[in-house]
């Protein structure tokens, strides 16, 4: 668990996150929900929104989870572990604890619930400092009804609802930059991790957890039927994002103090990424090629800004 | 530990303060609310408590009904005693949430003070809310005054909890005419009203976490059919414990309710069935009414959920002529009471005469004028045997009268 050094322990550790679920072959969800259950030795009480993750680790008579859990709506993970979390500080009050251990509490949501309809949701409770680690597992779609577009769907990408034709090129927005929103909550911690960097990504969590009041992370999870790439190509495409820098990975302390926690050595273009996934496909046309150049700006832009920040230490 | 409140044999309460101590009393752990009018009051009494060192337990001030009732779902889920209160548009809010706390059988307590629902927005009292949240799978019980509404919070817990039962468990009060009138009311001492109530002793509370539970999984057509069938099976075996609970409480007090309460109805030619602050004024009206020899009786709606058919259908079966009166519309339909009051007589082997009224939307005053002009109605009804006007009708309507068939 805390004290995994190398894969091969990691591989052995203990399971609070069962194999046997629902989840799409390559999902990312299952790799990352597995490191978050392993990164601490708290016992964990755990909240999921309606999304791909929930409806494929809890379907009656089964579950997948080894710990307390529970699922509300689309919206309101959130405010579910922060009930449970107020309820621990009620009964811990009143010696009512059914236990002597300290619990942590963890939310999981889709990027649809966590940019967009529960947005609301986790901005109050990180305004009220409920001590929780919210964990969105960004795969920029809402994969679980079908491909539609969501906030966090990034600028160009073809989804059923912005769907690439004769005279579009698929999403006209870019995504929504949600860490720095959620930052500016004065969250302790907030931190962007992906799979492929996995013990950035456990030590990240491990903090995010281990600190007390409301933590966000925001993880990068491919989604290879609505990004549309082999079903064993996860972790590359994750590599991919990260080192040319589509997903910088970076954390930000008490709101302002930002640290990256990885460089590229050799920093890939950003039409790789693009290139590596159908959703993108139709940019490779000649009229569409504008767009992955903007795609190439906006990240040069993104990754000077994050530099420049770390180095001003404000 | 909290401090303790002294309470005066007889304090003078508004509906809203009353619900307030009982909730206070029943040392809820947990509190997640929102505010709206009117039943603002609640948590705000109740954040004062909190502020003065009478309570112990943990508020929440969410920042939407939705999440308000999200936070109850999680905290009652975690294994501690839940309640939340609020009114109309905030309520149209939680609905979706509503049907999530049943589901799990989390036995929250929600105060409903019940008011109108926009378009137009209107922030008095009629039961449009009461009307939207009946079906969430709730245990709905109704009162008429302050004393009922501190009453019914304390019997509401001890309901809610009931192992067999766990239902979440709503108190309607309406908005304004209850909830800020104030009366005298005869306050249980605290510890009384707590021993009332007893201990929470959950099932499958999440922070007991060596015994890992799932809440609120998915399921598909093999099983969603038999946890709805379930959820119902359990609120219509509710009847008893809150028969039971009624009776416990009338011998604590001397305070005696009944699933459905009847007034002066044993040779009532005509009976008024209403619910809420209505009830009395109906009370006064028969009172009058039968000064000029017109025999009128009154049957009142304690619990909406599960529905009484039974008790109403014997309560209304020697009637010669019944109004049900509604203080909502279901656009496009008869009025709720009509329409399930008529479900539960029809099982009877004599049937009244049955008409609709629906009136006081959005807080407009039912005076006795109007009732008295029902009571007339009913008794042509009643003389001729059959229906003399149109089923549904509107009382204190201004413009042309309305009426349907």
């Amino acid at each position: 668990m805390s004290d995994i050094k190398n894969l091969k322990q990691y591989s052995k550790a203990s399971e609070r996150f069962e194999g046997a679920n629902l989840l799409c072959p390559g999902c990312a969800h299952g790799i990352i929900v597995r490191e978050v259950l392993n990164a601490t030795n708290y016992p964990l009480l755990v909240a999921a929104s309606t999304g791909c993750l929930e409806v494929s680790t809890a379907v009656y008579p089964y579950t997948s989870w080894d710990v307390p859990w529970i699922h509300i709506g689309f919206e309101n993970s959130s405010t579910a572990i922060a009930g449970a979390e107020a309820m621990y500080k009620a009964l811990k009050r009143k010696g009512r604890l059914y236990n002597d251990k300290e619990p942590k509490f963890v939310a999981f949501g889709g990027d649809g619930s966590t940019y967009d309809i529960g947005f609301q949701f986790i901005s109050g409770c990180f305004e009220r400092g409920h001590d929780f680690t919210y964990v969105c597992l960004d795969n920029e779609v809402y994969a679980n009804t079908g491909g539609q577009r969501s906030g966090s769907t990034p600028i160009g990408a073809s989804t059923t609802t912005t769907p690439a034709g004769r005279i579009s090129y698929g999403k006209k927005d870019k995504k929504k930059d949600l860490l720095f929103i959620m930052a500016a909550h004065g969250s302790p911690y907030v931190a962007q991790v992906a799979p492929n960097k996995w013990k950035d990504m456990s030590k990240k969590i491990k903090t995010a957890i281990e600190t007390e009041g409301p933590t966000f992370i925001n993880a990068m999870s491919a989604c290879t039927t609505e990004w549309r790439f082999p079903a064993n190509q996860t972790i590359e495409m994750s590599d991919l994002a990260v080192d040319s820098l589509v997903f910088p990975l970076y954390e930000i302390i008490n709101g302002r103090e930002l640290r990256i926690t990885y460089r590229p050595k050799n920093v890939i273009p950003v039409r790789d990424y693009l290139g590596a996934q159908a959703r993108f496909k139709h940019l490779f046309k000649k009229e569409n090629e504008h767009i992955i150049e903007q795609w190439q700006k906006n990240v040069d832009e993104y990754w000077e800004y994050l530099q420049r920040r770390e180095e001003a230490k404000v | 530990m909290a401090e303790k409140y002294e309470l005066q044999e007889i304090e003078v309460w508004d509906g809203n303060m009353a619900a307030s101590h009982a909730l206070r009393q029943a040392q809820i752990d947990v509190v997640s609310a929102y505010p709206i009018t009117p039943s603002t009051p609640i948590v705000q009494n109740y954040a004062s408590f909190l502020a003065d060192g009478y309570i112990d337990g943990e508020f929440i001030m969410v920042e939407s009904e939705h999440a308000a009732m999200s936070g109850c779902v999680g905290a009652a889920a975690a294994g501690g005693r839940v309640a939340t209160a609020t009114s109309s548009q905030g309520f149209a809010l939680m609905v979706e949430v509503l049907y999530q706390a049943s589901g799990m059988r989390l036995p929250i307590v929600l105060n409903v003070v019940n008011r109108a629902l926009a378009s137009p927005l209107n922030v008095n009292g009629d039961h449009s809310d009461m009307y939207l949240g009946r079906d969430a799978g709730w245990i709905n019980l109704c009162t008429y005054n302050p004393q009922e509404a501190y009453d019914f919070n304390l019997m509401a817990f001890k309901i809610a909890e009931d192992y067999d039962v766990r239902i979440p468990t709503m108190v309607h009060q309406d908005g304004f005419i209850c909830s800020h009138t104030a009366q005298s009311v005869r306050p249980l001492k605290d510890e009384v009203a707590y021993k009332f109530i007893g201990d929470y002793k959950p099932k499958n509370a999440m922070l007991d976490f060596d015994k890992p539970a799932t809440y609120g999984a998915q399921t598909e057509e093999d099983w969603h059919f038999e946890h709805k069938a379930q959820l119902h099976n359990a609120i219509m075996n509710s009847m008893p414990v809150i028969e039971r609970t009624f009776k416990e409480f009338e011998q604590l007090t001397g305070r005696k309710y009944s699933v459905v309460e009847e007034y002066m109805t044993d040779d009532a030619d005509i009976i008024l069935v209403s619910l809420g602050t209505t009830v009395e004024s109906s009370q006064i009206a028969a009172k009058k009414a039968r000064e000029n020899g017109i025999k009128v009786g009154v049957v009142s709606i304690r619990v909406l959920r599960p529905f009484p058919y039974e008790a109403l259908g014997r309560a209304l079966s020697k009637a010669k002529a019944v109004a049900f009166l509604d203080r909502s519309l279901p656009a496009g339909a008869m009025g709720m009471l009509f329409n399930e009051g008529v479900s539960a007589i029809y099982k009877t082997d004599s049937r009244p005469v049955v008409s609709n009224y629906i009136y006081g939307l959005g807080g407009r005053d039912l005076t006795q004028n109007n009732l008295q002009e029902i009571i007339s109605e009913l008794n042509n009804d009643a003389k001729n045997g059959k229906i003399t006007h149109a089923t549904q009708q509107f009382i204190g309507l201004r413009g042309p009268k309305l009426g349907y068939n």
